[in-house]
């Protein structure tokens, strides 16, 4: 370029991690254990998290080591239901539900909506602390013999018909919900009272917006399953009949009262996913979302359609024909908003200028997987077909597509993206974009032929199964490893990276997001000045002027 | 992005009053952000009961002799007296807020300790009833005994109402209407419980002078909180015990 003959520019500064920031602030345990800082907080909950998400997943590979053949073979029968229910405790209640909230939520919300923490950093870590409190009893309950009631806890099955640790299994998911509960309190309070002037609710990135969303069901939906296990509880140990029918209860209220939490909690767990894409697509294809107030209010629209779905669990369980068909007609409404998520991202892209960065990948298989997976959902939410696809592994192949081939994709997506900003290091991109592909295919070939097995009738939670459905199980395990292996090269470059990864700058992706403005990794106080929001969000016109005032001004 | 220096670092040389959080600009935004999250967190404990709520409705509903039989076994006279001691209760915590407010200590600690003592009453009382009602083996499980109800000469009070029995049927249900009182009430003593844990580290803390300084966000929200469970309590006398008796 001309100019540069003119201006010398300045020379390149390769970026060096600032001294002072909030990584650096006290280096022992007790600087973790008892810090308010939401971005340790977060921290703790990453790798607590990981930690549960690698014995969940260990879990998982020995359900389909199992249904490799026919027979029962590896394990028996019980020990059958007792991995399968350990598998969905732990990956449902303490892996999906906090996974974004709790890690990139906690990390970023207050960044992006420019306050210096959360409204109650207190609150926040007793929340991480109710986790693992929780997530000790559970590894307390498979050391002690485990539980084998499915993660639903049917009655009267886990009241009257087993013989397990029903109790323990019900004191950590009574616990754990507290800590989501309180995840979910902070959020709102904290969006709502903690903006930095100027940073209007239609100014906020879509990723606030979404958790916002899913706040609303964690504070409103988790009492009701509390309440539920407290009952299931009481049943158990005196007998009281609420869910008794020799005692004029019925087992049908504990479905009514559980499926009201656990429909919403798979928006919980879905909804921050979303949000999560709706950052990476706009800063990837460098345009401000398409349709920002569609997708901030099909956020809003999804948390309250969501709460009035959850019967359609219970279609073939003897609810009312009546029932049945407002129940189906209500999960079709849900699909809408969804439909509009997905339609803007693709609008988003239209002209864009796209790069395919890591995060980009994984957000693109995010909404490939999760239209299937949703698509799957109409299937299943229509009563006729349900009848013959409930309780096969259609339903299995439907809810993990939305929720690893959605959720997971969307963290991960969330984690690269975020990743330099935490830590203040790149991970390293070649060897992450191989990992998303791997992941992405390995995902496939797990799950796709499970939709096929469905169809055909192969029924869910069974340790054996006809001879003449081995070929697509081989298939679906074949995939599972080449999947774990995907999770598990992540695992080894982030890792790695910590050390070794390359210094990142501040705005690695030039996103728009306040959390950008902030050094990598920021201070503890994130913001050294109060930040004031003066245009709107996705802005990348006054990101190019922010770049070319620094220019002039002749550094950084 | 234009800036504007934190106000908290001109707090820094002692402008702030003691008990602002370092992340927060303003006492009010403080005050207010504690505010909003106790109304949610209220919020979740109506979730949480009206589980509870519409198990009771939907049995009732079912099963109307059986509940209404269970119902005339609560002692009216107990219950109205607990009622009174909460709504007692809920005045004093009221006093409290105001002299928080107006900084009188020793009539906050007063306030506080009425308020214990009137907690402490009604589960007294509570303990009371409890205790007539596993006497009579009408606590739920394994020795629920139904003579009260197939039976009525067995039981003075009910052969004294001239009652007639139920059938053996309907009867039966009159488990479930015990199990959803002990359940219900068991759940609202619990909350009673943990408020008066709350209320005596609160009591100590005032007697230090910690709310009389003009923070007096704790012991609003606490008020809050105790009227919760106040009102919770006013519904499971309506529903538990007067709803049937006519």
């Amino acid at each position: 370029m001309s100019t540069s003959t003119l201006v010398p520019p300045s020379e390149p500064i390769a970026p060096k991690i600032p001294e002072d920031n909030y990584l650096s602030r006290g280096y022992g345990l007790r600087s973790w254990l008892l810090t308010r800082d939401h971005k340790r907080i977060g921290i703790l909950y990453l790798i607590s998290l990981s930690v549960f998400f690698l014995i969940g997943g260990t879990l998982a590979g020995m359900i389909r080591l199992e249904l490799l053949t026919p027979q029962s073979d590896l394990m028996s029968t019980d020990t059958y239901n007792k991995v399968f229910t350990m598998h969905g405790v732990i990956m449902i209640f303490l892996f999906l539900v906090p996974s974004v909230p709790a890690t990139l939520g906690n990390f970023f919300i207050p960044m992006m909506i420019g306050a210096r923490d959360l409204a109650l950093p207190r609150i926040n870590l007793l929340s991480w602390y109710l986790y693992i409190v929780g997530g000790v009893l559970v590894i307390y309950t498979m050391v002690a013999g485990g539980v084998d009631t499915g993660w639903t806890f049917t009655t009267p099955l886990s009241t009257h018909y087993v013989n397990t640790n029903v109790l323990s299994t019900c004191l950590a998911i009574f616990i754990t919900g507290f800590s989501s509960i309180f995840t979910g309190l902070n959020v709102l309070v904290t969006v709502h009272k903690m903006r930095a002037p100027g940073m209007t609710w239609f100014r906020l990135p879509l990723f606030v917006w979404s958790l916002y969303a899913a706040s609303i069901q964690m504070v409103l939906a988790t009492p009701v399953v509390a309440i539920a296990i407290v009952l299931l509880a009481l049943e158990r140990t005196i007998g009281i009949g609420v869910f008794d029918p020799t005692k004029g209860g019925d087992p049908l209220l504990f479905q009514h009262l559980f499926w009201f939490y656990s429909h919403p909690a798979v928006y919980i767990m879905i909804l921050p996913g979303m949000g999560v894409i709706s950052e990476v697509i706009s800063t990837f294809s460098r345009k401000r979302v398409f349709g920002y107030k569609a997708v901030a209010f099909s956020s809003v629209a999804i948390a309250v359609f969501g709460f009035f779905v959850w019967a359609h669990h219970m279609m073939i369980m003897g609810i009312s024909n009546y029932a049945v068909l407002v129940f189906s007609l209500l999960t079709m409404l849900v699909a809408v908003p969804s439909a509009i998520k997905i339609f803007n991202w693709t609008f988003t892209l239209h002209k864009g200028a796209i790069t395919f960065e890591a995060p980009m990948l994984y957000a693109f298989g995010f909404i490939g997987l999760f239209t299937i997976g949703g698509m799957s959902g109409v299937f299943l939410g229509s009563a006729g077909t349900d009848v013959h696809l409930t309780e096969t592994f259609f339903i299995v192949a439907h809810f993990h597509f939305v929720m690893v081939g959605g959720m997971l994709m969307a963290f991960l997506a969330g984690i690269h993206f975020w990743w330099p900003k935490m830590t203040g290091r790149m991970y390293p991109e070649r060897i992450a974009q191989v990992a998303s592909i791997v992941t992405f295919i390995g995902f496939n070939l797990t799950f796709f032929p499970q939709f096929i097995l469905g169809i055909l009738g192969m029924p869910r939670r069974y340790a054996s199964y006809p001879p003449e459905f081995q070929i697509l199980n081989v298939f679906s395990t074949a995939g599972a490893t080449v999947l774990g292996a995907g999770y598990l090269l992540s695992a080894l470059y982030l890792l790695w990276s910590l050390k070794y990864g390359q210094v990142a700058a501040d705005n690695p992706w030039q996103a728009t997001g306040l959390e950008w403005q902030c050094q990598s990794p920021p201070l503890t106080g994130n913001f050294t000045e109060m930040p004031i929001m003066d245009h709107e969000a996705y802005d990348y016109a006054w990101l190019e002027g922010q770049n070319r005032n620094r220019r002039k001004v002749g550094h950084r | 992005m234009v800036s504007s220096a934190f106000p908290s670092a001109a707090a820094e040389h002692g402008e702030h009053p003691p008990y602002l959080l370092h992340h927060f600009q303003s006492v009010e935004q403080q005050a207010d952000a504690a505010n909003f999250a106790m109304w949610l967190f209220l919020l979740s404990e109506v979730m949480f009961f009206s589980g509870l709520f519409a198990a009771f409705l939907i049995y009732r509903n079912w099963y109307i002799p059986a509940f209404v039989a269970g119902a005339k076994q609560l002692n009216v006279g107990l219950g109205a007296l607990n009622s009174g001691l909460l709504i007692l209760s809920s005045f004093s915590l009221g006093m409290g807020v105001w002299s928080a407010e107006t900084r009188r200590k020793s009539c906050l600690v007063l306030c506080l300790i009425l308020t214990f003592v009137l907690g402490l009453g009604f589960l007294g009382i509570k303990s009371i009833e409890y205790a007539e009602k596993i006497e009579k083996h009408h606590f739920p499980g394994l020795h629920y005994s139904l003579s009260s109800f197939i039976d009525p000469s067995s039981d003075q009070a009910v052969s004294a109402a001239g009652e007639r029995p139920l059938p053996l049927d309907m009867a039966r249900h009159t488990e479930l209407y015990f199990s959803l009182y002990f359940a219900m009430t068991g759940m609202h003593a619990l909350h009673m419980i943990v408020g008066m844990g709350i209320l005596a580290y609160m009591i100590l803390r005032a007697w230090g002078g910690a709310y009389t300084s003009g923070h007096v966000t704790f012991v609003k929200n606490f008020a809050l909180y105790w009227n919760l469970v106040d009102i919770v309590w006013i519904y499971l006398f309506a529903l538990l015990y007067l709803v049937s008796r006519h």
